[in-house]
């Protein structure tokens, strides 16, 4: 009770202040240990650093089947992105828009990937796939990323669509505009923000991906399926931290970005 | 954010329009399904059909390398009375309840900082907050079987500053490493939906209570925090239901009396081969997580009925 007392309050402030901080660094300095080992000049992760070296991300460089991996990676994501943000358009459209029957139900169905734990997700598409003699691969987890990433696509969109003045669309309508004209010429460029941060933040969620992918992707893997076999061989493991902090530099530039074009509906949930 | 989006949307504040006529409503019926039925169609065939399949298989037998198709409830019979499969579910579910417990203590006061104390540049306190989460969750995971390791920094920190002989070989490799790492993966996610439901407070509720006389903490226990508990429970479930079913953090840093449902559902699709019996503990999770789910909406439902 009292430390509950000790936080509530203008008296707490300052309490509250400190936590954050504590908090914040239990956040960053474990995943800050890659970047930082990923200069070390030794195979193990252990005290003391033994000297600065960037050889670890020569290797990472010249390394072919990463290449492959990444490229396999960019690919799922790039797509997933523009195929789970164009689906969740329309849902997200028809779930503010409109009332129907069976709206509850439809919602929840498109929402459910978010519901379901991911392995669940993961094995139902392989024995679906394996029932109907469709070969694992790259398409197999495309598949499975759009549908994890519909939800995703989904809610970003329609928290926008709900703030949104529909008189706007009335308004071209009652100019003589066609239904689709007006979406294109009124509601896309208005939702615009939306489509780009769920665009950036599917692509993230689809990069960043495991288990569907670990799966369904057979003997074609993506970076992360790639990055938890290369964590078995012990002498992988400083190139593996080099290519983690890559990693971290552009998701988290990808994030910021989304962040800051959605940033204004956030605070505002109000 | 995502959860933020989620806390929303829920599908009670969906779009209400007054039923002008039976006639419009049929327009309106129409062009619903027609604009979601892509995502729709969608979700059925890759969701719908294949967890129709998932339960059929799971009254299926393996018979050595066939699969033998007469329903029977053996699987689920096996589940039950084997000893090895039954522990795991409740290690899960334990390990799983504390994690969501132990994330959401820790997040609420983050939440609370930020509804109420950041006036300014809330963007960039959100981004920094929230910008772990969204690095790789493979690597943050693994950075603490760096932490952790037999070599990894504690050992080898504390061997270099002549504190130990031996590593410590208790740190990794059990439940409470496979705890540690999971709070440490999803503590973030916690925050926005109660950060949400904190910041739609109506702060005249607040000013009434203190001016009527409430103390600080009195306000907070009898206004705050009973509003803020859809947002609380919100984030239970967003952290619940993927940490009950993780197959990375107990796989990495678990060893094998730390691992979880996910990985002995995985194990019948890979190792085991037994692949009926699989679809069978993965119907068997599905009701687990969907029965505290359902327990939880309803314990918070309860709750806030009687606030109201």
């Amino acid at each position: 009770m009292s430390t509950v007392r000790s936080w509530e309050g203008e008296g707490g402030k300052r309490f509250r202040l400190g936590y954050i901080l504590a908090f914040l660094a239990f956040l960053y300095v474990p995943i800050l240990l890659l970047p930082l080992f990923s200069f070390n000049d030794a195979i193990y992760v252990a005290l003391p650093l033994k000297g600065f070296t960037t050889k670890w991300y020569g290797q990472l460089f010249a390394n072919k089947v990463l290449h492959q991996t990444l490229w396999n990676s960019l690919e799922v994501a790039l797509a997933a992105s523009l195929i789970s943000t164009a689906l969740g358009v329309f849902a997200a459209k028809a779930f503010t828009r409109y009332e129907f029957r069976g709206q509850r139900l439809t919602y929840g169905m498109v929402m459910l990937a978010m519901i379901l734990p991911e392995v669940l997700v993961g094995i139902s598409l392989l024995l679906c796939l394996n029932a109907l003699g469709i070969p694992l691969g790259l398409h197999a987890v495309l598949f499975g990323h759009v549908l994890f990433c519909l939800p995703f696509a989904v809610s970003v969109l329609m928290s926008r669509l709900e703030g949104f003045d529909r008189s706007l669309e009335e308004a071209s309508l009652d100019l003589g505009e066609s239904g689709w004209m007006t979406f294109w010429r009124v509601t896309f460029p208005l939702i615009l923000p939306a489509i780009v941060s769920s665009l950036l933040l599917t692509f993230t969620i689809s990069f960043d991906e495991f288990i569907l992918a670990f799966f369904l992707s057979s003997t074609e893997t993506t970076m992360p399926v790639y990055i938890w076999g290369q964590l078995r061989f012990p002498q992988k493991l400083p190139e593996v931290l080099a290519l983690g902090t890559f990693i971290i530099v552009v998701s988290t530039a990808l994030i910021v970005i989304s962040q800051m074009v959605r940033g204004e509906e956030i605070t505002h949930a109000r | 954010m995502t959860v933020a989006a989620r806390g929303a949307t829920a599908p009670g504040t969906m779009a209400g329009r007054p039923r002008v006529s039976r006639q419009l409503l049929k327009t309106d019926d129409m062009k619903g399904y027609a604009l979601v039925s892509p995502a729709l169609l969608t979700v059925l065939a890759g969701l719908g059909a294949p967890i129709v399949l998932l339960v059929l298989y799971s009254f299926w037998t393996q018979n050595y390398l066939t699969i033998d198709h007469t329903p029977t409830l053996a699987n689920y019979i096996t589940i039950v009375t084997h000893s090895i499969y039954i522990p795991v579910y409740v290690r899960s579910v334990a390990i799983s309840l504390a994690v969501t417990l132990t994330t959401l203590l820790l997040a609420y006061p983050v939440a609370y900082f930020l509804a109420f104390d950041v006036k300014r540049n809330k963007i960039a306190w959100l981004i920094v907050i929230t910008l772990p989460f969204w690095t790789s969750y493979l690597l943050r995971v693994f950075s603490w079987k760096l932490i952790l390791g037999y070599n990894g920094i504690i050992n080898s920190g504390l061997k270099s500053a002549g504190l130990i002989d031996q590593p410590l070989e208790f740190l990794l490799y059990n439940p409470v490493a496979v705890y540690l790492t999971l709070v440490y993966g999803w503590a973030t996610f916690a925050i926005l939906p109660i950060y949400v439901s904190l910041e739609k407070i109506d702060r005249t509720y607040l000013e009434a209570a203190t001016d009527l006389g409430d103390t600080a903490f009195e306000r907070f226990w009898r206004i705050t925090f009973p509003l803020s508990l859809p947002g609380v429970s919100a984030a239970f479930l967003v952290i619940f239901i993927p940490t009950i079913g993780d197959y990375v953090t107990p796989a990495m840093v678990g060893g094998p009396n730390g691992s979880m449902i996910a990985n002995l559902i995985q194990s019948q699709f890979g190792k085991a081969n037994n692949w009926p019996l699989g679809a069978a503990l993965s119907v068997f999770a599905m009701l687990t997580v969907t029965a505290i789910a359902m327990l939880i909406v309803w314990a918070t439902k309860r709750m806030t009925e009687r606030i109201g």
